[in-house]
């Protein structure tokens, strides 16, 4: 980590009235409850958790498209408040995973990838043209798809597209929501092989949010896992896959199939649900499914450590 | 015993722009007891095969086999009214998508007795009796309050777990469950794949497994058959696939998973399946594949035998290794 962090935040929350029903007063659902990270041009931080743990929320608020509810989220030394965000979401630029869903199909490639210079730039039309036709050649499709529909184009290459258009505005944030789980096998390595040659060579700060662990163990530097709205271990990829922490961890890892046959087989069964955010349990929120739990842990709610690689767990394993 | 055996099998569909071959000669073999697991990417024609066999396509689809028998029955002529005494009793699925395969208007309890009504003939003590005990199998907490809920009030996991229910609610010879994890998380596909594999202890029953997950494959299968553009392209016991994979798409495969990578670039598969209108010639996996030569595009490839994997190809790979071994 030698560059200064692109964006930082602190204590970010994010909080949703739900209604309770007729006459019944709203609940509140904390789906994000207080995460602090911070993103470095040219490094990939991965978030993990199950759905429901508040990943794409998280997502939402770094691309701006919702407000955090508390807490602090900077750009290049910056706080971002709602008055720039239009200024600003110019740097953070946002990848669905869907790529079906979060293309216009009525709209050519080419008015797609334009479109983000029409409203945020003053570029003349030949000059957004050849933008466009620019960052085709990027993504590894060819200039003359300029002039196509979204319908003619396979899932990598509509994804190829997401990405293009995230691009366009030059960047210096990319969130990634799940950018590869809609697409198959095959397909997939050539779009991680996209993503890090553009991290490469452009140096962008990519914010990657996958329920796939060998996946984010490809491509992550540092790992957060989320647990019902809270980080219950970050740290730097090596230090998180060979020597988990919280037991969450070690049970997400130990769930995840691996493709070998000959592999040994010690999973660890949690029992139950994940509870309803509605109803977080008090103390850890993880107690109720933990095998370690003590009383200690229904209580009180452990924090994370400030150490790198650091888990909020009263009973850490693999610790020294 | 040999439960499921298929011959020769393919599904053309009729579509507006000229029939289309969604499954094209597949050979298949599920014994009593056994996990096979079908893996391949999206339109590789494996849910379609399977569909096939259950009776469960719509009329667009022509199926043709030189055999299809299940348990006895031939499936190829059968009239509806005998199939439907086989299919959800003997010959059960679990659908992909819990979440639209379930009804949505009446509660899941309605629907898991109707399959030990239509089948079983229970009375309906007996029914709720066996339901709740069915909820417990598969592992729904309060079962006895869960079957009057609807499935809009369950959540993905529960309602995938009801689909099971359902389908081993007669004890069926024969389970095929077509991506029954994919969407689910990881350390609820755990607990679904540790209850199948179960399952198959306590009662015997073949389970044809289809998925695109190598990671489910790995940890769950027995024996593996990769299907490519609607043709199976190899079958070998699982160990043996991972190890030594005799069709260039297998290997390919394998490679592009990123937790076999040992570099930061993956290695890629170039090109797409194709679709209707770009079927080549020969070897349909040619065009994307790094050894192919003019053979391998003018001429198809005959399955090679058990030795080789079946595989659809004229250079099989790790050949060598083989028959050092």
């Amino acid at each position: 980590m030698t560059d200064a962090p692109v964006m930082q935040a602190t204590a970010l929350q994010r909080h949703y009235e739900v209604s309770g029903g007729f006459l019944r007063k709203p609940r509140l659902l904390k789906a994000v409850a207080g995460l602090d990270f911070q993103v470095s041009p040219g490094k990939t931080l991965a978030v993990v958790g199950e759905s429901g743990c508040g990943k794409s929320t998280l997502a939402r608020m770094v691309a701006m498209i919702e407000e955090p509810t508390e807490g602090t989220l900077t750009l290049d030394g910056k706080r971002v408040q709602r008055a720039d965000w239009a200024d600003l979401r110019q740097s953070v630029q946002i990848v669905f995973q869907d790529p079906y869903g979060s293309l216009n199909p009525r709209q050519r490639i080419g008015t797609i990838l334009m479109e983000p210079l029409v409203i945020n730039t003053s570029l003349s039309k030949p000059e957004r043209e050849a933008n466009a036709r620019e960052m085709l050649k990027l993504v590894g499709l060819r200039p003359e798809h300029f002039d196509r529909y979204p319908h003619m184009f396979s899932g990598g290459q509509r994804q190829r597209l997401a990405i293009a258009r995230a691009l366009m505005l030059d960047p210096k944030v990319l969130v990634l929501d799940e950018p590869v789980s809609a697409l198959d096998l095959s397909i997939q390595s050539a779009i991680l092989n996209l993503l890090l040659e553009l991290q490469d060579r452009l140096k962008l700060a990519y914010l990657f949010i996958s329920h796939d662990l060998s996946v984010v163990r490809h491509v992550a530097d540092e790992v957060i896992v989320m647990y019902l709205g809270r980080a219950v271990e970050k740290g730097p990829k090596e230090a998180l896959f060979s020597a988990p922490q919280h037991p969450y961890t070690v049970a997400l890892l130990s769930a995840t199939p691996q493709a070998n046959p000959a592999g040994t087989k010690k999973r660890i069964k949690l029992e139950g649900e994940l509870p309803s955010p509605l109803a977080v349990p008090d103390g850890c929120a993880f107690a109720p499914r933990c095998w370690k739990a003590q009383d200690r842990c229904r209580h009180e709610t452990p924090e994370l450590g400030t150490q790198p690689h650091s888990a909020a767990c009263f009973f850490p394993e693999n610790q020294g | 015993m040999t439960l499921l055996r298929i011959r020769n099998l393919s599904v053309d569909f009729a579509t507006a722009s000229g029939a289309f071959r969604a499954v094209d000669g597949v050979d298949q073999d599920v014994d009593t007891g056994e996990i096979l697991a079908i893996v391949g990417e999206s339109g590789s024609g494996k849910s379609v095969s399977m569909l096939a066999v259950m009776g469960l396509l719509p009329w667009t689809a022509t199926i043709t086999a030189d055999e299809v028998t299940f348990d006895g029955h031939d499936l190829l002529n059968i009239d509806s009214r005998a199939r439907r005494r086989i299919v959800g009793n003997d010959l059960a699925m679990i659908f992909q998508e819990p979440m639209s395969s379930l009804n949505p208007c009446f509660t899941v309890g309605w629907q898991i007795k109707e399959a030990l009504r239509f089948h079983l003939g229970l009375n309906r003590r007996d029914r709720h009796a066996r339901a709740v005990e069915l909820f417990e199998q598969v592992g729904i907490p309060d079962p006895e309050k869960r079957l009057s809920a609807f499935p809009h009030q369950l959540s993905g996991g529960m309602n995938q777990r009801v689909m099971i229910a359902m389908a081993i609610a007669c004890k069926p010879k024969l389970l095929i469950a077509d991506e029954p994890t994919t969407a689910l998380d990881v350390t609820i596909q755990a607990q679904i794949l540790d209850l199948l594999a179960s399952l198959r202890e306590e009662t015997g029953m073949g389970l044809v497994l289809i998925t695109h997950d190598m990671g489910v494959v790995a940890e769950t299968a027995e024996r593996v058959s990769v299907q490519y553009a609607g043709q199976k392209v190899e079958e070998q016991p699982v160990g043996d696939l991972f190890d030594v994979p005799h069709h260039p798409y297998t290997a390919a495969l394998l490679d592009a998973l990123p937790e076999r990578a040992t570099e930061r670039m993956l290695p890629t598969i170039p090109g797409v399946v194709p679709g209707q209108f770009d079927r080549p010639q020969g070897c349909l996996f040619s065009p994307r594949c790094k050894f192919a030569d003019d053979r391998c595009r003018s001429t198809p490839p005959p399955a090679l035998g058990a030795e080789l994997g079946h595989a659809r190809c004229f250079y099989p790979l790790n050949t060598d290794e083989r028959i050092a071994s």
